[in-house]
């Protein structure tokens, strides 16, 4: 086999093989132009993903993680009745959250995607607005409100229909409620939109020749047409308010902290990395299950009707 | 007199704009009977059938279902059923429970219902395809899947929009034959909306022609097509030879007629003709025939061939005369096996027809 | 003339009147509370609490006249406008990848790359603060900047990716038949038709990492950005009324950047009907 010193006689080797499938392969060339996306992912939401859950089996000896593998970080979690009861508690006002801002957010999805013939957009906007704007500034707003010489009491106070502030509107898990369904409330309305939108009317045109009047089409045909957006928008919620810090941490005193405070002290206060990334993944662990059987049963339930 | 199920009463439906949709329609539909609209695109022939299931109201005029004003009545508690052009097959349920859809509310016993689904699966011969959902149908199972959903109710009335377009030319050939079968042995009348004249031609008992919103002409396939009424008609149906012509002088039943270029007609005379009236003499393609030498009587004229299009079972020939800038249209039967042939375009040929061929026309 | 029953709507689905008042209040419900803030950031007084007293805009020069705030301000500026463009570009390979080739595991990977959306933000954080403190570095301006660009690259791709959606390949394929290169049939063909897209992008980015507060809570050193700077300015009763001010300039600006990214966003949309 003749091996060629001159620069342009090369037989085909590795690299010109690589070019010709390159050329030829779709796939290659979307791996490529997906490359720097991936690479930074890679290293700024898998890497440090791994990195938390190798420190909840590691422990905190002093300023050094001592890295041999063990359970005792969520041993430690479990035994402790105050971790389970914070963990229910963010799971139940998360679900009340959810419940109210998705039951409201549908018949005003519902508006826009049915009762809306012209300007559609501008609806849309205005809905969507919230959404961008600082949380930060939408939950101070509300401790604001419901503070104890805040907008409501001293309203009523001016007004003459109390005397004494109430107390009891701040620093509790009503608060805390009130305030996520308020700045989460945008949230649901675009999932629940987009798939009513997409509902072909020919269907409900189709139910009503059949026999169905305005009730039955909308239970029968629109309802189960529109779950998919439904459980999205209800996951879109649920996920990130069980995980909320800055609510629980503005209005809701001792009795409405939720995880997120908790992790976030183990974090930022006390200092044991390992016990608060324990903390992390057992809540997200029990929240995505939680999430997947509510999904299950949702959809076996609405596959009834018919 | 007639047994109408459906009575249009100087029905006229106007959008907003002022276009008029519908243009004082007026005619009846018999029971038992297969009756299509027919027109092209934009007619108007959607907006009357949708006007009859209840999705549209009349803006003039009513219309009666079995003898009910059907004004107040929506479209959910009418006795009409419709075939969607879509087919409007609900995706999140299966096969059966599509069909079982407008059965849930009727109060049948679960076996009952059973029975009555598995009968129009078995109808439509998709036995056994009751699991299976939309998208994992053809379109052809699809429209039956939609057939089947408003058969099983047993409408007085069945309508269909346009339900064969959307499947290639066998399949829709096959459905026609179906169709018509099916409709015949259940004695539903059938309202069919269609802008393909052979589809109407061969499926129909009777065939309203539509354009622009006015109903030109009502009958039966073939009057349809032997008879029109007027020009439009006659120019819609099938493809046909205009020729202007004067009425010289009328007889028994006949007219004498002076056509440019074709010097002088017979024909048979329709109503109140008149002498140095103006008229259209109309004759189909195929009532023509070519020959090359002259022949001694009958009508005729004479012409070259400009232009001819071999077809296999037939053959259509464009034959110029003189006087004529428009062609003359031959459709002729290839009747006899032949390697090769056709018209020399040099030479001269004659158009030959019967007088009775003939129809005349007002604009 | 047949009169029009009652009980027929005049399309399947409309809802009643009702609904529309309904849709009414929750409008004033979602933008009420909020309203509050720029209320009281006028009224002479330090207290937030009726009755109003009079109207005032010292709180605003009192907000401008802090340093430390116009620093954080401007850090917050800073850092949004790199992860603005750095988030946009990684968007858009991703959104070209995504769109034009078909990947194998195209769902899985796209999945991972939105997963910031889905995953709790005080998650991130303490991942990321478990990583930069692996690797040594210590938490500053740049550490909060690289948790943005994580943050908000999904977003860009999301963007991107539903306005490259609708993009006529044929476009491309015209271009490069006519004799361009790929490289500059990017630049002639789909840059511009994909600009509304990425201004949108650029805008909503920013907004994004200009309000975000848990990230930087976490990795910020010791130049806040402005919503640290607020919070922790938050324990202050005296500071109140500035932070109102300065809280109702925030909401005005982003409001009015989200208009423009929207309207922006949205404009393109009939621009590519040409040539067809």
């Amino acid at each position: 086999m003749s091996v060629s010193s001159d620069h342009g006689e090369m037989s085909p080797g590795f690299f010109d093989r690589l070019r010709a499938f390159y050329r030829r392969s779709d796939a290659a060339k979307g791996y490529v132009l997906l490359s720097p996306v991936m690479l930074t992912m890679i290293a700024l939401l898998a890497a440090p993903l791994i990195l938390l859950t190798l420190y909840s089996f590691w422990t905190q000896v002093g300023l050094k993680v001592d890295t041999n593998v063990t359970g005792d970080r969520y041993r430690e979690l479990y035994e402790k009745q105050a971790y389970i009861d914070i963990f229910w508690r963010s799971i139940q006002m998360s679900g009340l959250v959810t419940l109210v801002t998705v039951g409201l957010a549908y018949p005003m999805a519902y508006f826009v995607a049915f009762g809306v013939k012209k300007n559609k957009f501008i609806w849309l906007i205005l809905l969507t607005i919230p959404f961008w704007t600082s949380y930060l500034l939408r939950a101070f707003s509300w401790k604001i409100i419901l503070g104890y010489n805040g907008v409501i009491n001293s309203g009523l106070i001016s007004l003459g229909a109390i005397q004494e502030p109430l107390s009891f509107l701040l620093y509790n898990q009503t608060a805390v409620v009130i305030t996520l369904a308020h700045a989460y409330a945008a949230f649901a309305i675009l999932p629940i939109y987009v798939s009513l939108e997409k509902i072909d009317r020919t269907l409900l045109e189709a139910a009503a020749d059949l026999g169905d009047g305005a009730w039955a089409r909308f239970w029968r045909v629109t309802f189960p047409l529109s779950l998919p957006g439904v459980i999205g928008a209800a996951v879109l919620i649920f996920v990130p308010t069980t995980g909320d810090y800055v609510t629980p941490a503005l209005v809701g005193g001792p009795t409405g902290q939720m995880i997120a405070n908790l992790i976030q002290i183990q974090f930022l206060k006390i200092g044991d990395w390992p016990l608060g990334s324990a903390l992390a993944i057992s809540a997200m662990a029990g929240v995505a299950i939680l999430v997947m059987l509510f999904a299950t049963a949702l959809q076996l339930a609405v596959r009834r009707i018919r | 007199m007639a047994d109408n199920i459906i009575r249009i009463e100087k029905v006229t439906k106007q959008f907003a704009g002022g276009a008029k949709a519908v243009d004082d329609a007026q005619f009846n539909v018999e029971r038992g009977e297969f009756f299509s609209l027919l027109g092209p695109s934009g007619c108007g022939k959607t907006t009357l059938l949708r006007m009859i299931a209840g999705f549209e109201f009349p803006t003039a005029g009513e219309i009666y279902i079995d003898n009910q004003p059907s004004a107040l009545i929506p479209a959910y508690q009418r006795p009409t059923n419709m075939v969607f052009q879509s087919y409007a097959i609900f995706p999140h349920l299966n096969v059966f429970d599509n069909i079982a859809y407008g059965l849930r509310k009727s109060g049948l016993s679960g076996g009952e219902l059973k029975r009555r689904v598995n009968e129009a699966l078995g109808m439509i011969k998709l036995d056994g395809f009751g699991a299976r959902r939309g998208d994992q149908l053809s379109g052809g199972q699809r429209q039956r899947v939609a057939l089947a959903r408003a058969l099983v109710k047993r409408p007085k009335v069945l309508l269909l929009d346009e339900p064969l377009g959307a499947l290639d030319k066998k399949l829709r050939e096959e459905m026609q034959i179906e169709l018509r079968q099916l409709q015949k042995s259940v004695g539903i009348t059938f309202v069919f909306v269609t802008h393909d004249q052979e589809e109407a031609l061969s499926m129909s008992d009777r065939i309203a022609v539509m354009v622009k919103g006015k109903v030109l002409q009502i009958a039966p396939p073939q009057e349809l097509y032997e008879a029109p009424g007027n020009v439009e008609v006659a120019s819609f149906i099938g493809s046909i030879n205009l020729i202007d012509v004067t009425v010289k002088s009328v007889g028994a039943g006949e007219a004498v007629l002076d056509g440019a270029g074709f010097g002088q007609l017979r024909a048979r005379a329709i109503d109140d003709l008149k002498a140095g009236e103006k008229l259209v003499a109309a004759v189909r393609p195929e009532k023509l025939a070519l020959v090359s030498s002259r022949p001694g009587s009958g009508s005729f004229v004479e012409g070259t061939v400009k232009a001819s299009a071999y077809l296999g079972d037939r053959s259509h020939y464009h034959v110029f005369v003189k006087g004529r800038t428009t062609p003359i249209y031959v459709a002729a039967q290839n009747a006899e096996r032949a390697l090769t042939g056709g018209f020399d375009t040099t030479k001269s040929v004659y158009v030959t027809w019967d007088w009775q061929s003939l129809i005349l026309l007002r604009r | 003339m047949s009169a029009k029953p009652a009980h027929a709507p005049a399309r399947m689905g409309d809802p009643g009147s009702g609904l529309k008042l309904f849709a009414i209040a929750y409008l004033i419900f979602i933008y009420g509370p909020v309203l509050f803030l720029p209320l009281f950031s006028f009224n002479d007084s330090i207290f937030v609490a009726f009755p109003l007293k009079s109207f005032t805009t010292k709180w605003y020069e009192q907000a401008f006249a802090d340093e430390k705030m116009i620093g954080a301000l401007i850090s917050s500026l800073q850092v949004g406008g790199i992860v603005a463009v750095v988030s946009t570009v990684l968007g858009m390979f991703g959104a070209k990848a995504v769109t034009r080739y078909q990947i194998p595991g195209q769902g899985l990977i796209t999945a991972t790359i939105m997963l910031p959306l889905f995953i709790p933000e005080i998650i991130l954080g303490i991942s990321l603060l478990i990583l930069i403190n692996s690797v040594g570095i210590s938490l500053s301006l740049i550490t909060v900047t690289i948790g943005h660009i994580m943050l908000c690259t999904p977003f860009a791709m999301a963007v991107l990716s539903s306005r490259l959606h609708g993009f006529d390949r044929s476009l491309e394929e015209a271009s490069m038949d006519l004799g361009e290169t790929p490289w500059m049939t990017f630049w002639r063909v789909t840059f511009p038709l994909a600009a509304p897209g990425i201004v949108s992008s650029l805008l909503l980015t920013f907004i994004v990492s200009f309000d975000e507060f848990l990230l930087s809570f976490f990795l910020a050193g010791q130049e806040p950005t402005l919503p640290v700077y607020i919070w922790s300015q938050l324990r202050f009763p005296n500071k109140l009324p500035s932070v109102l001010a300065l809280g109702a300039l925030i909401l005005i600006a982003s409001c009015v950047l989200v208009v423009v990214a929207e309207w922006v966003r949205q404009l393109g949309t009939s621009e590519q009907k040409v040539g067809v």
